[in-house]
């Protein structure tokens, strides 16, 4: 179903979902369980603070320091705790690094678990029937939908979010980025690279 | 549940359409949608288990036709009824007919946004040692559970290996259905495309989930 799809189809019944999301705010508001100011604090932080830049700076510092790429590795909540200006993940990261011989991609059949805090809200595609159903099955059909190829050999290891494990993946740095500063660097970095349909940008192309 | 949710492997939904420049949200509402939920669930008005299960159980033509926060929405609204935080007649009113229900957590006001900017801990104290170590075979049992799991269907019946330990966790299973947390061990199994999928399918691939002890039964070595 494509996005166009839905929206045609929708129409009517957008509308009629928009008054009674509104109906179930006030519902909640009267009743005494939320404070309206606080549901705008919250879609707020979700539209300005938990993004993408999170994960990348992640990614851009496990590039430059094997230490922390060794501990992310190991530990990836414990290293990304000792960052501090990226928001909490909890007890259950975990980090998966592409190589040559390697390629990860994550997936949540069963609904839509997404390291939130490291990359934001998922995309519609990530949510939707198209990628949840085929990503276990035909990982390079799924790539293919992204333009991605992968040598033949490569093994493809897709990772399936049935618990409260999150996974990010670590890309491979981009050749030609020698010397780059880690700020530099998480400007490569793409939402898709951390889910493993993409790859970061070039310098090139940045 | 066998749900329509539960996608892994089926065919026909077509191509995967990424959206270039995706907004966070396509409409304010669903933004409202996503914040009430957050908000209720810190709250205490239920767990995540919970809330999954919710969506799992809107009728299935209605899921697929479903946006991902129209589900958010009528999920959140069938449970809130459900578990007595507001009634029918306050939906049908658009307004509250009805005296609150004692919130565990109470209010959710702006002192408790950074509580949810903060993920949940899922890790318990185990009650007894873990059945199973890296590198032991394990089959999914071919187990079909009328309420909540998150055993997959493609992988029931079929053989793995164990790759990782990751502690003992709340049980999602019995905590969607309010039976308790039930810690359990759980583990990363790897399974490869071609058990999965037979013979003629890719054979470069390899699908993990994170399974429950209770999902798995070890396989004699060979």
């Amino acid at each position: 179903m494509t996005e166009h799809h839905q929206h045609h189809h929708d129409h009517s019944e957008l509308s009629e979902t928009e008054l009674r999301v509104r109906a179930l705010e006030t519902i909640l508001t009267e009743k005494g369980y939320v404070e309206p100011a606080a549901l705008d604090a919250i879609v707020q932080a979700y539209e300005t603070k938990i993004g993408p830049h999170n994960g990348a700076r992640v990614v851009a510092k496990a590039w430059c320091d094997p230490a922390f790429k060794q501990l992310l590795l190991e530990d990836a909540s414990k290293a990304v705790g000792t960052l501090g200006h990226v928001s909490r993940v909890g007890d259950h990261l975990v980090a998966v690094e592409n190589t040559p011989q390697r390629h990860n991609m994550v997936v949540c059949t069963l609904c839509s678990c997404y390291p939130w805090e490291m990359l934001g809200l998922p995309p519609v595609w990530y949510k939707a029937a198209p990628y949840r159903s085929r990503a276990v099955k035909d990982p390079r059909g799924v790539l293919a939908d992204f333009g991605v190829t992968l040598p033949k050999e490569t093994e493809i290891r897709v990772w399936d979010s049935t618990a409260e494990t999150r996974f990010l993946v670590l890309p491979m740095r981009p050749q030609g980025t020698d010397g780059w500063s880690e700020q530099k660097l998480a400007e490569l970095v793409t939402r898709d690279s951390m889910i493993g349909t993409g790859f970061p940008k070039t310098p090139g192309a940045a | 549940m066998n749900g329509v949710h539960d996608m892994g492997g089926m065919d026909g939904f077509g191509k995967v359409e990424p959206e270039p420049n995706e907004p966070v949200f396509h409409h304010d509402w669903e933004g409202r949608v996503m914040a009430m939920m957050r908000a209720m669930g810190a709250a205490g008005a239920f767990n995540i288990d919970t809330m999954r299960y919710h969506f799992e159980i809107l009728p299935p033509n209605f899921y697929l036709a479903c946006t991902y926060y129209q589900k958010w929405f009528h999920g959140l609204e069938d449970m809130l009824i459900d578990k007595g935080f507001i009634s029918a007649s306050d939906v049908s009113a658009g307004h509250s007919e009805s005296p609150p229900k004692p919130l565990r957590r109470g209010k959710f006001t702006l002192n408790d946004i950074e509580r949810i900017m903060v993920r949940g801990t899922f890790g318990r104290e185990p009650s007894a040692p873990a059945r199973f170590k890296p590198g032991d075979r394990v089959r999914a049992r071919n187990m079909h559970p009328a309420t909540h799991t998150r055993l997959p269907r493609y992988v029931r019946g079929h053989v793995g290996v164990v790759e990782r330990n990751l502690g003992c966790n709340v049980f999602p299973d019995s905590a969607a259905m309010d039976a308790g947390e039930n810690p359990q061990w759980l583990y990363t199994v790897v399974f490869d495309g071609v058990e999965l999928w037979g013979p003629d399918s890719d054979p470069t691939v390899k699908v993990s989930i994170d399974a429950f002890e209770p999902y798995l039964e070890l396989v004699p070595p060979i």
